[in-house]
């Protein structure tokens, strides 16, 4: 079930975790950038919120906060997009593909159910890492490796919701 | 200039990483919110058990700085379970979901949408959740060690060892 689907073995995730914290260090030696990703989306929703209504967009201080910006994060996760796309190419695990394995075998293949819980679930997650000031990468990865105490505290919190609606989502297995 | 295809490379090889190890999958997210498949887990905690160790050698030498979000106790519980009960329904979070759709995964994309929406709701409601019941806890911008008044190897040390104590049970259960 989980595994590549031409046979190869997947990579070890101590050793990609491992090489990941020093990924880190090496960012932040060099440019003073930690890993994060979920202000890109706010940034996101201001030049949405900007396209369709400036006057409305210039009134929501947070939006003043974050406004859009091509900053190091969004070419962060550009890279991070172009990592994934390329490897899963070069080692032919690439495919087009709505409905996950796992949801297939609980709730069938249809399409419509799992985008609409998709977005729903996207909603949700910037809405609680913007109030948590993070996401797993921010207060995950970058948080927790400076042990600052927000980073202890959301982590903690991400994986209580998370383990809490993951048994509701799919009951008692 | 430097810094942008700095972050571009950075991301390109995290997302190599991510992909090579499934951390991207559906299956490997939802697997370890319900406590069947800890390969997130043990991919994180090598991250910052590694990470933590590098941070606190080069701030010793005086090489990097520290870049620490403020404690807020309201908004990073009660943020962080509304986040959680999100992950559960969408299977990645805003980092994952990006590689996802780089492996051609459609419901990522959908959640990514999903993100901008849910980032305008949260700056529409922003007076409320800034000023409201939820900002309780405002402790700052601080660390463990700087908050308890010890040393930061310490809790490295006791990272590490929690850390080890985990990745055992996870291989004994095969998880």
């Amino acid at each position: 079930m989980y595994s590549f689907e031409k046979g190869q073995r997947p990579l070890n995730p101590y050793l990609a975790g491992a090489i990941t914290g020093g990924l880190v260090a090496l960012s932040v030696v060099a440019t003073g950038k930690f890993f994060g990703a979920s202000t890109t989306f706010a940034r996101g929703g201001a030049a949405l919120v900007n396209m369709i209504s400036p006057e409305h967009g210039a009134s929501l201080d947070y939006f003043a906060k974050y406004p859009f910006a091509v900053d190091w994060q969004l070419f962060f996760l550009v890279g991070i997009f172009i990592g994934s796309l390329l490897s899963s190419t070069v080692n032919g695990t690439f495919f087009v593909d709505a409905v996950p394995e796992l949801w297939r075998e609980r709730f069938g293949a249809r399409t419509w159910p799992r985008l609409c819980t998709a977005f729903l679930g996207g909603i949700l997650v910037a809405f609680g890492a913007r109030m948590a000031g993070g996401c797993p990468s921010g207060h995950g990865l970058s948080g927790m490796m400076q042990l600052s105490m927000s980073g202890f505290v959301s982590l903690a919190a991400f994986f209580v919701g998370g383990v809490a609606m993951a048994r509701i989502i799919y009951g008692r297995s | 200039m430097f810094v942008s295809i700095m972050a571009l490379v950075t991301g390109a090889v995290f997302g190599v990483l991510m992909q090579r190890s499934e951390v991207l999958r559906y299956d490997r997210q939802l697997g370890a919110l319900l406590l069947e498949d800890m390969t997130i887990v043990k991919f994180m905690l090598s991250a910052i058990v590694v990470g933590s160790v590098c941070i606190y050698a080069l701030l010793g030498m005086g090489l990097v700085s520290l870049s620490i979000k403020s404690t807020v106790l309201g908004t990073n519980l009660v943020g962080g379970v509304v986040f959680g009960i999100g992950w559960a329904f969408l299977g990645y979070c805003p980092g994952t979901a990006v590689g996802a759709l780089g492996e051609g995964k459609v419901d990522a994309l959908v959640g990514m949408i999903g993100m901008v929406f849910g980032a305008v709701l949260f700056a529409e409601l922003y007076p409320f959740t800034k000023l409201s019941l939820f900002s309780w806890g405002n402790i700052g911008k601080v660390t463990m060690p700087g908050f308890t008044g010890t040393g930061p190897w310490i809790w490295i040390i006791g990272l590490a060892a929690v850390a080890a104590g985990l990745f055992f049970l996870f291989e004994r259960n095969d998880l």
